[in-house]
């Protein structure tokens, strides 16, 4: 084994503390409180074990640090391997944020018959475990490994705790994601045998791949670019790839939905950078428009399926479509400026989309488990802090000034405008519909009489339900009129918001810490492909050695 | 088999001192077959002169001796083995590190397939019917159902059929090579036709394979002849030296090379040579099947490895091209068929069809990595398919294997364990990593891409999802669907099938975690061309 750096031992914590957890949990099912208080106790570790390897991490060192690395098949070249950088780093420890709050808040919610806690705990510290490592992996066969192995857990988690349809969104889940890896590992295969032919032996390091593979010929770059992009582009999700991620959210438990969308689909963001543009510079640039052309409709597409929708969790898939295509729009806007601002959009998505996730979850428990925007109306009045929280973060999702999302987003327009100014113009037509579909969302449900399915004994307002809202769970027994015992947060949820809460506003006025930490990596990923930026700014210059 | 007879009288025109005058081997490299044959022989005397009641723990015990013994025998052979080969049996074997690799997987295989064979805990008194000729749905044959005795013939049936497979992997000339294509199939036909349950379907099943295995021999044969023809010798190097500059007319090299692969394509069940898979998998007894699907699989790409790396290795422009197509044939059909099943025998036969389009690629690769790839790959598949038809056998309800997909619904509620085993090994069949199925892809692509197919490898790619669904489809099933009122019931398997199927689950989690050591084993060789 070969370590390097300081705090090898925290990153290799930081994959077995999850891992260790899920086993412990998984032991201790028979009992619910034990097992809940054992998982809580693990995913709060694993946080702080998080913060402490950011203290650990030096901004300004080597690219990838807290290393380790033993073999595995030899014969292949293959090693277990990790390492973190700046980007890598704050996606562990957005994981490790958001883990905690998933438990906490799933705390009381109802399983399916014959589920124990335990089981759906453990399951999530597994899933923990295995993104922490695809984040982490610097071979890149142990990445595909993880990245295909990732969907396990994440498969049972849809089609054991989910929705009504939970059977088809899990496999439509699997599938799409099983598809884009095999494709993928096609070009891993690709670039290992390419590197054979160059280095004599293959290998799957992924520093000496990026030395190998960044000189190929570009019609060999694109195909293999393309390898990547397909399995990226179902994960992240761009359109027109992008179906599953509606249904999978709709049927998921809520705590899952916000590991799917605030985590495992950053996986597909992550490997943009990490992987196509370094790897594959020149094709990187000759498909470019193809990215940018998917991107800008990701945003738009979202936003105006968003703005539609008729169900509260297949809106927050569709938010996310939108908020994916400006990740890749700044990604591929080859400036540093924009690619700045998709690694902290990254993030600011986690949070803010996460929260708008938990929270919609929360509304959605307090009206008997129905998802549909037509059951609900004039709840403010009933729950005035949830109206509150819905709002703070459904703000923060349309970015607006103050908020953490609002510095990536503008990160991003900005830095995109010089490289791509069309795609950028119309993009930004999407921060319009951000506006649109969150508050009239907000002022569909929160405000205006009281009224709805779900909170009053009353008939449905829009008649019998139609195929696309999808998912409806069962609705409440409607009762004659009488008003339902509906509370307002109580002292968990509070403390499972807070954070997120603090975050948002935080990140909004002082991004500096997350900044410091991501923009070595962002520099180091622009020199690796080879870029410039189009403008240079007085305050940051793009040093590449 | 008149076919057979007449090619006994050819091979001693060509080679009149070949088979007729045994020589004493010049090393220990047969006593593996010989010890398997030996054995065979008197697992039949022991039905001629033992009791009744007596014939089954000793055939037991005497084919697990023999599978250990052989084992034995071919690893104190192997740690010294010349690294190049030697031949045998006056060249008719060839004993080099692709055979030995291949011996040692059927062996290891086939200690699974007899232990499955030999269970009688699962289903009282053995999987095997207890006189072959009663007619199906008398009343002796409702009464054999309740009874427990059974044909022991099974076992020394099962070592003929071994000591073929063993043959036909080791065979330096096409002669010996259809004689031991013989000598494992006509065992396999019968074993086919001897379950306990379901008896017409059974023989249905052993009508099938042995009229379509008659005719996929009558093909080989008619390629043997044509080779012959061709070059003047039946031996693999001397068609692969007459085809490597001659003036000869082309014509009789790819007709006999074509009429040869489509006989050995059909006993590898690839695509659109598989048509006898689905039903004899469905039919055959389950530990049957199970034997056949992992040994037969083995035996017939070990003998497509070594006539086309071998005999037809400087032609292979000329043909790679058509195979190409089969292996893509096969993918599509094992995948797309596989489907539509509803039955999850016949569901595993289509994986099996899927399978071999995948081996064949990595068969076609016509370098050592290919070679070693594909050595390893059947490794893999094999232990995985033994387990798999291993937890089939335990799923039953009154009428016997309650093989109908819908039976199987929410299985995982009332046995998690063995939905969780059955869970692991459909995930190896459908290659996902830290499983022995996705080592065995990873290689045989990657030898693929490495000589130069690309594009076969990303229809692999793509044939592989779309067999994942009909894997998922299962684990959909057994995990999120409630079990039915009236659903079968797990059996708790007894000591020799729990010890099968835990070595079929221990080989395809340790293949899929620490795959380095077979890797060795598998690389390296080279088939030795004398």
């Amino acid at each position: 084994m070969t370590t390097s750096g300081t705090g090898s031992w925290l990153l290799a914590a930081l994959l077995l503390l999850p891992l260790v957890g899920a086993a412990v949990v998984v032991a201790l099912r028979g009992n619910d409180r034990t097992a809940k208080l054992a998982a809580l106790g693990f995913s709060v570790a694993e946080f702080v074990v998080a913060l402490v390897s950011w203290a650990n991490f030096e901004p300004g060192g080597a690219r990838l640090q807290q290393s380790f690395s033993f073999d595995w098949i030899p014969a292949f070249g293959v090693h277990i391997s990790f390492a973190i950088d700046g980007i890598a780093l704050v996606m562990i420890a957005v994981i490790g944020l958001l883990v905690p709050l998933v438990i906490g808040a799933g705390w009381a919610d109802k399983l399916p018959e014959g589920r124990t806690k335990g089981g759906f705990f453990s399951l999530i510290l597994l899933e923990q475990a295995l993104t922490v490592g695809v984040f982490a992996a610097t071979d890149v066969f142990l990445f595909y490994v993880l990245f295909e192995i990732m969907l396990i857990p994440m498969y049972f988690l849809i089609g054991s705790y989910g929705g009504a349809r939970r059977q088809y969104a899990a496999v439509k889940f699997f599938l799409y994601s099983f598809l884009g890896g095999l494709i993928m590992l096609a070009s891993v295969i690709g670039c290992y045998v390419l590197a054979g032919d160059e280095l004599g032996k293959g290998t799957f390091d992924w520093a000496t791949l990026v030395q190998v593979v960044h000189d190929a010929p570009l019609s060999t770059q694109i195909w293999l670019f393309l390898g990547f992009f397909v399995a990226f582009a179902i994960k992240a999700p761009l359109v027109p790839v992008h179906t599953w991620l509606p249904d999978a959210t709709a049927e998921a438990p809520i705590g899952v939905a916000v590991l799917l969308v605030g985590i495992l689909d950053k996986v597909g963001t992550f490997g943009f950078l990490r992987y196509l543009l370094p790897m594959f510079p020149l094709a990187s640039k000759e498909l470019a428009p193809l990215v940018l052309v998917l991107a800008v409709a990701g945003v738009i597409y979202g936003s105006l399926l968003a703005t539609g929708q008729r169900d509260m969790k297949r809106f927050l898939a569709y938010v996310s479509i939108a908020h994916f295509g400006f990740i890749a729009l700044g990604i591929f806007a080859f400036s540093s400026q924009a690619m700045t601002g998709s690694v902290t959009y990254m993030i600011n998505h986690s949070i803010a989309t996460g929260m708008l996730i938990l929270v919609v979850g929360m509304v959605i428990s307090r009206g008997g488990g129905s998802s549909r925007v037509a059951d609900y109306g004039g709840m403010a009045k009933l729950t005035p802090l949830l109206a509150g929280v819905l709002l703070i973060a459904g703000l923060s999702s349309l970015s607006l000034p103050g908020t953490n999302s609002f510095v990536s987003e503008f990160l991003v327009l900005i830095g995109s405008y010089p490289n791509a100014p069309v795609y950028t113009i119309i993009a930004t037509v999407g921060m319009i519909f951000a506006a649109l579909y969150v508050l009239w969302l907000y002022q569909r449900i929160m405000q205006g009489p009281l009224r709805g399915n779900a909170l009053v004994g009353e008939e449905p307002l829009a008649g019998p339900s139609t195929g696309t809202a999808g998912g409806v769970g069962t609705l409440v027994d409607s009762a004659v009129g009488a008003k339902k015992a509906i509370l307002d947060l109580n002292l968990r949820e509070k403390a499972v918001l807070a954070p997120l809460i603090l975050l948002i506003v935080g990140l909004g006025l002082f991004p500096k810490p997350v900044l410091d930490t991501v923009t070595p990596t962002v520099d180091a990923t622009m020199c690796a492909a080879g870029l410039v930026d189009p403008v240079q700014s007085a305050e940051r210059q793009l040093q590449c050695p | 088999m008149s076919v057979i007879s007449s090619v006994l009288l050819l091979a001693q025109e060509q080679q009149p001192t070949a088979p007729a005058k045994v020589e004493a081997p010049p090393v220990g490299a047969i006593w593996p077959i010989l010890i398997v044959l030996g054995a065979a022989c008197v697992g039949v005397l022991f039905e001629a002169f033992l009791p009744r009641h007596q014939r089954w723990p000793a055939q037991v015990v005497l084919s697990l001796l023999t599978v250990v013994g052989a084992g034995i025998a071919l690893v104190a052979y192997a740690t010294d083995a010349p690294a190049a080969g030697e031949l045998a049996m006056k060249g008719t074997l060839a004993v080099d590190r692709p055979a030995l690799f291949l011996w040692g997987t059927l062996l290891a295989l086939s200690l699974g397939a007899v232990l499955l064979i030999a269970d009688r805990s699962v289903e009282p008194g053995g999987a095997f019917v207890a006189s072959a000729a009663i007619r199906p749905g008398t009343v002796q044959d409702r009464a054999q159902v309740a009874s427990t005795g059974m044909q022991t013939e099974v076992f020394p049936l099962t070592l003929f059929a071994l000591g073929g497979m063993m043959i036909f992997c080791a065979a330096n000339d096409l002669l010996t090579m259809f004689i031991a294509l013989e000598v494992l199939s006509l065992p396999l036909y019968l074993m086919c036709g001897l379950a306990r349950r379901r008896r017409l379907l059974s023989q249905e099943a052993a009508v099938k394979y042995f009229l379509l295995g008659a005719f996929a021999s009558a093909f080989f044969l008619y390629g043997v002849a044509l080779l012959y023809g061709y070059a003047g010798s039946v031996r693999l190097a001397d068609i692969s030296a007459a085809a490597a500059g001659t003036d000869r007319s082309d014509t009789l090299l790819f007709a006999g090379m074509g009429l040869l692969v489509v006989g050995l394509l059909f006993k590898a069940s690839v695509g659109p040579f598989h048509t006898w898979t689905p039903d004899v998998y469905q039919g055959a007894p389950t530990p049957v099947t199970a034997f056949m699907a992992a040994c037969t699989k083995v035996a017939a790409f070990g003998g497509i490895l070594r006539v086309l790396q071998v005999a037809f290795q400087s032609t292979n422009w000329e043909w790679r091209g058509v195979l190409w197509g089969v292996a893509i044939v096969s993918m599509v059909i094992g995948a797309v068929l596989g489907l539509t099943q509803t039955d999850v025998k016949r569901m595993i036969a289509y994986s099996s069809v899927a399978h071999a389009g995948f081996l064949l690629i990595g068969s076609i690769a016509l370098t050592e990595k290919g070679l070693s790839g594909t050595l390893f790959y059947l490794l893999t598949y094999g232990f995985t398919t033994l387990a798999t038809f291993g937890v089939i056998s335990l799923v039953r309800d009154a009428s016997g294997e309650a093989t109908h997909l819908s039976q199987w619904a929410g299985l995982a509620k009332r046995s998690p364990l063995v939905a969780a085993v059955f869970t692991f090994l459909l995930l190896a069949l459908a290659g996902i990593p830290l499983t022995s199925g996705f080592v065995g892809k990873f290689v045989v692509f990657e030898a693929a891409i490495d000589d130069g197919m690309a594009p076969l490898v990303v229809v692999g790619l793509v044939a592989s999802a779309v067999a994942a669904f009909f894997y998922l489809r299962v684990i959909v099933l057994m995990y999120f669907s409630e079990p039915a009122a009236d659903g079968p019931t797990v059996t708790v398997p007894g000591a020799f099938t729990t010890a099968a199927i835990t070595l079929g689950v221990l080989v395809t989690l340790l293949l899929g975690v620490a795959p380095a050591f077979a890797l060795d084993w598998a690389s390296g060789a080279v088939f030795a061309i004398r």
